[in-house]
């Protein structure tokens, strides 16, 4: 504090009372026993009701057996006769991400097509979007998901006639059906053929910028890179002896079983998700396509930059600027969004595990709070991840 | 000099500029058909808007039907709003006794006849507006929709419908902007303690999703309480709510504190001002009147998020239109249901909205610092 007495000698003392110093003493310790005495409170509380309840406490429930079905586990074989809820919480993670991920590519996609679109000077497209943005994002989203949910996907056809495309998909209400990738012997081939196409990309790369530096000849990094990333795996393909087979659903008397599925549950939360976010998306792209001043994009035209250079090297890096913040929030909602599963009977963590396993082992605390810890962890995780790309991105001031 | 010349003594009067260049026409070539991809955005979104309106308006209006007892009355095949129309009292109110539904319609249009004369300009004794709608309509709302005073007692388990959700979402804001206050302060504070526990508090609230606090607040709150105590479901939902939304809401209050220029403190300050007296009179008058949209924005999310209630059993507005779809009498109309729900949602929060965007226009002055 710039009113502490010491700095000046000739200063009278404050009163006990009046010291800033002291007081903010007396005020902090207040405060620490109001929280230490309150948490004291409520620990004791929760001891009695739970002795009362007969409630054990403790980590031991993780590896009781949970015997019920979590409905989608896309990478861990689930049993329920022999899964713990242990297991139920792994699916739930895993599954949770999953929608994050998902829901945050297509909503990231999303948004920026209506953003950009929004801005055009055509009026009826600018209107389209417009109204598109206004309609999504002032609707509940929990309602957004109830109506993919009951009134969209619930219309679906039953799986005696399902709506079948090209014999390779097929949509009916227990979910969209495709062929899945296994990959045979030598697979990994391919895989390295993506590293060696990736490292011969960065070296063209390099070498593209250092020539450009020199002589001012510009190489086509983009679709060198595009035709290295198909053709050398592609090639590497080739000698392994395309070592990748499709398995295909097939139809028995309970409907189409094996290939891989888009369970309705998962299809309606990442829609509902991504269409609700790309809505705010869209807004936050557009005010940061604005923020860049006109006389940016008029200098680089002065200067003889193409428009298409003058958006990516010019408008884009500084729309970031503005734009990334608000993204990351963005971010942190969609994923704070996806636990809304369980409304629709996803399986995602909030549903699976905080809603199942709690029922099951009835031990509430534990179960809640570990919850919380994982979305604490990913929110914190998603903020750090922006952070760096924000101060990667920022404006480099002298 | 000859009888037929000509010397013209006033100019000739303006041609017209050529029809593709005037009125509608020049309009449509600048905004609609600038380029080949402008057409073809054009055409498409046409197109687009052909294979959308039309059916939907057959659906919702032409083809509907609007009496009915059971969705086999429903005969025409477009939307069935025979449901809404027999369920609507339901909708609005719950299962609040018939004969006391009065006492909902004068509660609410107290409210609105209060609060929005707080958003006009140019309304003399807005002060006494304020503390009425903050300190003493939340008494009176009590009184109304609880009983009490000689009014018959209504268990909060009969609350529903879009009365549930009104409260949910004004009793919510009008706890959590004083405890926002408290925590955006606590947060900028210069003692280290208080300062680390409202920081934890902000983001520990702000980290987790909504859901799992409501759970926390059903299934939590209750162990956290001295063996015996019940107390009301709505009332557990609302302190929850109101902690989650408080975090939220300081987070939009520091938003304004910071923008506070310090010459505003340090001139407070040497005025000999207390720190309570520097906040109350100098510093938040001036952060608050920056913030109200953000506060609104906070609002307009809230009033979104109490459609979560319906995850822990609460019959608010979408829980119960839900309800109505699956009853026996009413399967297949649950689209009608969610449209009719998404139509009340939309028109509040679209028009709150608006609001907040004439606000942040009115207060931008085009300064930056």
């Amino acid at each position: 504090m710039a009113l502490g007495s010491d700095t000046q000698g000739t200063a009278p003392r404050p009163s006990f009372w009046n010291d800033p110093n002291k007081r903010s003493i007396i005020y902090q310790g207040i405060v620490v026993l109001i929280f230490v005495g309150l948490a004291a409170y409520f620990v004791n509380n929760t001891a009695d009701n739970l002795e009362q309840r007969g409630i054990a406490s403790g980590l031991s429930f993780l590896s009781a057996p949970a015997g019920f079905d979590v409905g989608m586990s896309p990478f861990l074989t689930y049993d329920a006769s022999t899964a713990t809820h242990g297991t139920v919480l792994i699916v739930g993670i895993l599954n949770t991400l999953l929608v994050a991920i998902t829901g945050i590519v297509l909503a990231t996609i999303i948004g920026f097509i209506f953003g950009v679109l929004r801005l055009s000077p055509n009026w009826i497209v600018s209107k389209l979007c417009y109204w598109y943005i206004e309609i999504l994002r002032n609707i509940p989203l929990l309602l957004q998901l109830l109506f993919w949910y009951f009134a969209v996907l619930g219309t679906l056809p039953s799986k005696r006639d399902s709506i079948s495309l090209f014999d390779l998909f097929f949509l009916n209400i227990e979910g969209m059906f495709g062929p899945l990738p296994v990959p045979q012997d030598g697979f990994w081939m391919i895989g390295l053929g993506l590293v060696i196409a990736i490292a011969a990309i960065i070296v063209i790369k390099n070498w593209a910028r250092k020539r450009q530096d020199e002589t001012g000849q510009i190489f086509p990094v983009f679709w060198t890179s595009l035709a290295l990333l198909i053709i050398i795996p592609f090639i590497a393909a080739a000698i392994a002896g395309f070592p990748l087979e499709f398995e295909h659903p097939q139809k028995n008397r309970f409907g189409l079983r094996g290939g891989m599925i888009i369970l309705p549950e998962f299809a309606a939360l990442v829609l509902g998700l991504s269409l609700y976010t790309s809505a705010f998306i869209a807004e936050i792209v557009r005010s940061g396509i604005l923020a860049v001043s006109h006389g940016q994009s008029e200098a680089a035209y002065a200067l003889g930059l193409r428009p298409g250079l003058t958006m990516r090297l010019v408008v884009i890096p500084q729309a970031l600027r503005v734009i990334v913040p608000p993204l990351t929030s963005q971010y942190l909602n969609l994923t704070k969004n996806s636990s809304l599963a369980v409304a629709i009977g996803g399986a995602e963590i909030v549903a699976i595990f905080a809603g199942t396993s709690l029922n099951q082992a009835g031990q509430a605390i534990e179960i809640i709070a570990i919850t919380m810890a994982f979305y604490l962890t990913v929110s914190l995780l998603i903020s750090l991840f922006m952070n760096w790309y924000n101060n990667k991105i920022a404006l480099v001031e002298r | 000099m000859t009888d037929n010349s000509f010397v013209r003594t006033e100019s000739h009067p303006d041609l017209p500029p050529p029809v593709r260049h005037t009125g509608i026409i020049r309009w449509m070539r600048q905004n609609l058909f600038s380029s080949w991809f402008n057409t073809f955005l054009t055409i498409s979104s046409l197109y687009l808007l052909y294979r959308i309106v039309p059916p939907f308006l057959e659906w919702a209006i032409f083809s509907a039907d609007l009496s009915g007892s059971t969705y086999q009355d429903c005969t025409s095949g477009g939307a069935c709003w025979a449901m809404v129309r027999v369920r609507f009292d339901q909708f609005m109110y719950g299962f609040f006794p018939t004969t006391e539904r009065w006492r909902v319609d004068i509660g609410f249009l107290l409210l609105f006849a209060t609060a929005i004369p707080l958003m006009i300009d140019g309304i003399p004794g807005k002060k006494y507006l304020a503390i009425f709608v903050f300190a003493i309509y939340p008494f009176v709302a009590f009184l109304l929709f609880h009983g009490g005073f000689g009014l018959e007692i209504v268990d909060t388990a009969q609350w529903g419908g879009l009365m549930l959700t009104l409260v949910l979402a004004t009793v919510t804001i009008v706890v959590s902007l004083p405890l926002g206050i408290l925590f955006a302060l606590g947060r900028r504070s210069e003692m280290p303690i208080i300062r680390m526990i409202c920081i934890g508090f902000i983001e520990l609230w702000r980290g987790v999703p909504l859901i799992t606090v409501l759970f926390m607040g059903s299934v939590m709150l209750p162990l956290f309480l001295p063996p015996g105590t019940n107390f009301d479901k709505i009332l557990r939902t609302l302190i929850v709510m109101a902690l989650f939304a408080a975090a939220y809401m300081a987070e939009v209050v520091r938003g304004g504190l910071q923008a506070i220029p310090k010459g505003q403190y340090e001139a407070a300050q040497a005025m000999g001002l207390s720190y309570w007296k520097t906040m109350g009179l100098i510093i938040l008058p001036q952060a608050l009147k920056i913030v109200i949209p953000g506060i609104v924005n906070t609002f307009i999310a809230l009033f979104k998020d109490t459609t979560l209630v319906l995850v822990i059993g609460l019959l608010d507005f979408l829980s119960i239109i839900q309800s109505a779809t699956t009853h026996k009498n009413w399967l297949g109309t649950s689209t009608e249901g969610y449209v009719f729900a998404a139509a009340v949602y939309w028109i509040f929060c679209f028009s709150m909205s608006r609001y907040s965007i004439r606000l942040e226009r009115k207060l931008d002055t085009g300064h930056r610092n």
